[in-house]
C-alpha cells in the first residue's frame, strides 16, 4: 500500500496537488503556531479558527465568489475580529480569558453554522461545497488553492523571520520588550495577524473544528526534542507538513475519510512519539533516569548503612543480616543491592550470618561519605 | 551650596490607578544621580508600579516623569531594567547567552540580528555576574540565583546610566546575595543610579544609600540616615514593624 502511495504521489496530479498544499499548511500553521504555544495563547488559534466560519459565509453571500482568495480574506477578518472581541471583553468586563475564549467561540461558529444552512438552502446551486470548510477536504484542492496557500504563508514566514527577534523577545520579556521602546501592541497585532493567516491557509484542507489542533500539536511536539527557538520552528514546521502530508494522502485515496480528522490523528500520532521518546525531556526517558538515580540511591544507602555498622562495631568481620539492613534503609530491595554491590567486589557474603563491607568498600565508603557535606556544598 | 545637577529621576504629581483604585497616589520624587536607592514598603504599596510607570509601562492617570531632564521616550538608551524573575517563563527554548544579547536590541533597532559584538558584550557581562561558565546553558537548567544574575547581565549590556531592579533579591541564596550587591554598589562607584524595589529592611541600611518609603503615598525620600527612621517606617507599615536596632534608630552604614 505504501508502495502504491508512493507512486501515486508521484504520479497523479491531483495527488501531487494535494501533497503540496497539505505541506504548505502544514509548514505554515506549525511554524507560526509556535509563537501562540510559547506564549500560552495556543487556545487563541481555537477560537480564530472557529471564528472564521461565519467570515466564509459572509464572503461568499457578499460576493456569490467562491474564490479561493475571496473566502480566505472573509475568514481572515472574521478570524481577526474574533480575537479583538476576545480582547475587548477581558479588558473591559470582569470575564475571564478563558471564558472570553469559549463565548467567542461559540457564538462565532453558531453564526457561521446558521449562514452556511442558509445558503444551502438557497435554490441556486451554485452554493454546494462551503460545507468542506467545517471537517476540510483536501481532495477539492485546486492549483490556484495551492498558490493562494503559498502566497499567504510565505508572506507571513517571511514578516516572521524579519521580525524574529523582536518577536522572539515579546514572545520572551514583553516588558523588557517595553523599556527597549519596541511596540509591543503593535508586535502583538502583527503576531495574532500572522497565527491568523496561519490558521487560515490551512482552513480548506483541515476545516474550522480542527484547525487549532495544526497550531498547537506540531509545536508542543517540536518543544520536545530542542532548546532552541529557531530549530523549534523549524521542526514544528517539519511535523506539520508530516502530519499534513500524511493525513490528506490518506484521506483521499486510501479511504473517504474526512481530511481534517485525518490530518490531526497524525499530529497526534507525532506529539505522542514524542512525549515519549525525546531525550531528556520524553517520559520514557525520565522513567529510565529516575529509575537509574534510584537505583544508585539504594546502593549508596546500603553501603552508608554498612559503614556505618562497621563503625559501631569497630571491625569489618562482623556480618549484618538484611533484615537489620532493610529496617535501617527502610527499604525493599536491599538484597537487590547487596548482590550489585557484590559484583563490585564492595561487599561480601559471610555465610549465614549476613553482610559486610570488603576493605575495598570500607575505602570506597569512606572516601564518599566522610567528604559528603564537602560534597554537597560544591553541589 | 552650589545648584545639583537635574536629577536622574524627577517624578512630579504621579497617580496610577488600576480601575477605580489607587496604586500610586500624587508621588513627587527626586532621585539625585548616583546613588543607591531601595524602593520600600509593604505589599502593595505601589513599588513595581512606580517603576513601571517610570519605565512608560504602564500609563499614569497623572503625572510626569523626567529622567534626566527629559522624557522617557527620549532618554531608554540611559536606562536599563530588571523585572522580578518570576515575571518570565524559565522554560522558554533559549540559552543564556541568548537573553542576555536581548539587552542589546534596542540598540541594534529593528530586524539587524545581535552578531559578534553583541555576543563579545553579552560574555563580558556574564563574566561581571559570575555566569560565564554558563553562556551555552539552558534557562530551565538554573537556579535561582542564576537566573537573577542572568538577568543582570543582561542588563548591564544595556550600558545604561539608571538601573532598575524589581526585587533582584528575591529567592535568592546568601552567596548571591552578597554578590550582587557587591555589582550594584560597583555601579554606584561607576556614577550609575541604581534604583531597587527591597523587602529586607534589615539590610537597607547596609546597602543602600538613598530610600524612598512608598505606601500608595510617598511617605519619605532621601539620604536613609536621615529618613530610614521608626517614624517614617510606622507611617509606611501602619505600626506594623519594630525591628530596628536596640537603640531604634537602623544601624549606620
Amino acid at each position: 500500500m505504501v508502495a502504491s502511495l508512493l507512486r501515486d504521489l508521484v504520479a497523479d496530479h491531483t495527488v501531487r496537488t494535494v501533497a503540496l498544499g497539505a505541506a504548505i499548511l502544514g509548514i505554515v500553521s506549525g511554524a507560526l503556531g509556535t509563537f501562540a504555544v510559547l506564549r500560552r495563547q495556543s487556545l487563541l488559534g481555537d477560537a480564530m479558527s472557529h471564528a472564521a466560519l461565519p467570515g466564509i459565509a459572509i464572503a461568499f453571500l457578499l460576493t456569490g465568489s467562491k474564490a479561493p482568495f475571496v473566502l480566505v480574506a472573509g475568514a481572515a477578518i472574521a478570524g481577526w475580529l474574533g480575537t479583538l472581541v476576545v480582547m475587548a471583553i477581558v479588558r473591559s468586563t470582569r470575564i475571564k480569558y478563558d471564558s472570553a475564549l469559549g463565548i467567542v467561540l461559540s457564538v462565532f461558529f453558531g453564526v457561521g453554522l446558521v449562514l452556511l444552512t442558509f445558503i444551502q438552502r438557497r435554490p441556486d446551486a451554485s452554493q454546494a461545497g462551503l460545507d468542506k470548510f467545517l471537517f476540510g477536504q483536501a481532495a477539492s484542492l485546486l492549483v490556484r488553492d495551492v498558490v493562494t496557500m503559498a502566497v499567504l504563508g510565505a508572506a507571513a514566514l517571511t514578516c516572521a523571520a524579519l521580525l524574529w527577534k523582536e518577536l522572539k523577545l515579546l514572545a520572551f520579556d514583553p516588558d523588557f520588550a517595553g523599556t527597549l521602546g519596541l511596540p509591543i501592541r503593535v508586535l502583538d497585532a502583527v503576531l495574532t495577524g500572522l497565527l491568523v493567516i496561519g490558521i487560515v491557509v490551512g482552513l480548506q484542507t483541515v476545516g474550522v473544528v480542527l484547525m487549532s489542533a495544526m497550531v498547537v500539536a506540531p509545536a508542543a511536539a517540536a518543544r520536545q526534542w530542542t532548546d532552541r527557538l529557531g530549530f523549534m520552528i523549524v521542526l514544528a514546521g517539519g511535523f506539520g507538513a508530516l502530519a499534513g502530508v500524511a493525513g490528506a494522502i490518506l484521506s483521499s485515496e486510501a479511504s473517504r475519510l474526512p481530511t481534517g480528522p485525518t490530518i490531526v490523528l497524525c499530529a497526534g500520532a507525532i506529539v505522542i512519539v514524542s512525549l515519549l521518546a525525546a531525550p531528556n525531556r520524553g517520559l520514557v526517558w525520565t522513567w529510565a533516569s529516575d529509575r537509574r538515580d534510584r537505583h544508585r540511591l539504594r546502593l549508596d544507602a546500603v553501603l552508608a548503612d554498612l559503614y556505618a555498622l562497621a563503625g559501631q562495631h569497630g571491625t569489618l568481620d562482623h556480618a549484618h543480616p538484611v533484615p537489620v539492613l532493610e529496617a535501617m534503609s527502610a527499604g525493599h530491595g536491599v538484597s537487590e543491592s547487596l548482590r550489585a554491590l557484590e559484583e563490585r567486589g564492595l561487599v561480601r557474603q559471610r555465610g549465614d550470618e549476613g553482610w559486610t563491607l570488603t576493605p575495598t568498600g570500607s575505602n570506597e565508603a569512606e572516601r564518599r561519605f566522610r567528604s559528603r557535606s564537602t560534597l554537597e556544598e560544591g553541589a | 551650596m552650589p545648584e545639583p545637577p537635574a536629577p536622574a529621576i524627577e517624578v512630579a504629581d504621579l497617580t496610577v490607578a488600576y480601575r477605580d483604585k489607587p496604586a500610586l497616589w500624587d508621588i513627587d520624587l527626586a532621585v539625585p544621580s548616583g546613588v543607591l536607592m531601595a524602593v520600600v514598603g509593604p505589599n502593595g504599596a505601589g513599588k513595581t508600579t512606580l517603576i513601571k510607570a517610570i519605565l512608560g509601562l504602564l500609563r499614569p492617570a497623572a503625572g510626569s516623569i523626567l529622567i534626566h531632564g527629559r522624557p522617557y521616550e527620549e532618554q531608554r538608551r540611559l536606562v536599563a531594567y530588571v523585572p522580578q524573575r518570576g515575571s518570565v517563563d524559565w522554560d522558554f527554548p533559549t540559552s543564556v547567552l541568548d537573553v542576555v544579547m536581548m539587552g542589546r536590541y534596542g540598540e541594534l533597532g529593528w530586524v539587524r540580528r545581535p552578531g559578534r559584538r553583541e555576543r563579545e558584550l553579552a560574555l563580558e557581562a556574564l563574566e561581571q555576574t559570575g555566569m560565564h561558565a554558563f553562556a551555552g546553558r539552558q534557562i530551565s537548567q538554573l537556579s535561582g540565583g542564576q537566573q537573577q544574575r542572568v538577568f543582570l547581565a543582561r542588563a548591564l549590556v544595556q550600558a545604561a546610566r539608571i538601573y532598575f531592579m524589581d526585587e533582584p533579591f528575591q529567592g535568592v541564596d546568601a552567596t548571591t546575595e552578597v554578590a550582587i550587591v557587591k555589582l550594584l554598589q560597583e555601579l554606584r562607584g561607576a556614577g550609575k543610579t541604581v534604583v531597587v524595589v527591597h523587602h529586607d529592611l534589615q539590610t537597607v541600611a547596609e546597602y543602600f544609600d538613598w530610600v524612598t518609603l512608598l505606601n500608595v503615598r510617598r511617605i519619605a525620600s532621601g539620604p536613609v540616615r536621615e529618613v530610614f527612621t521608626d517614624e517614617n517606617l510606622r507611617l509606611a507599615y501602619g505600626g506594623r514593624v519594630a525591628f530596628l536596632g536596640s537603640d531604634g534608630r537602623p544601624p549606620e552604614a
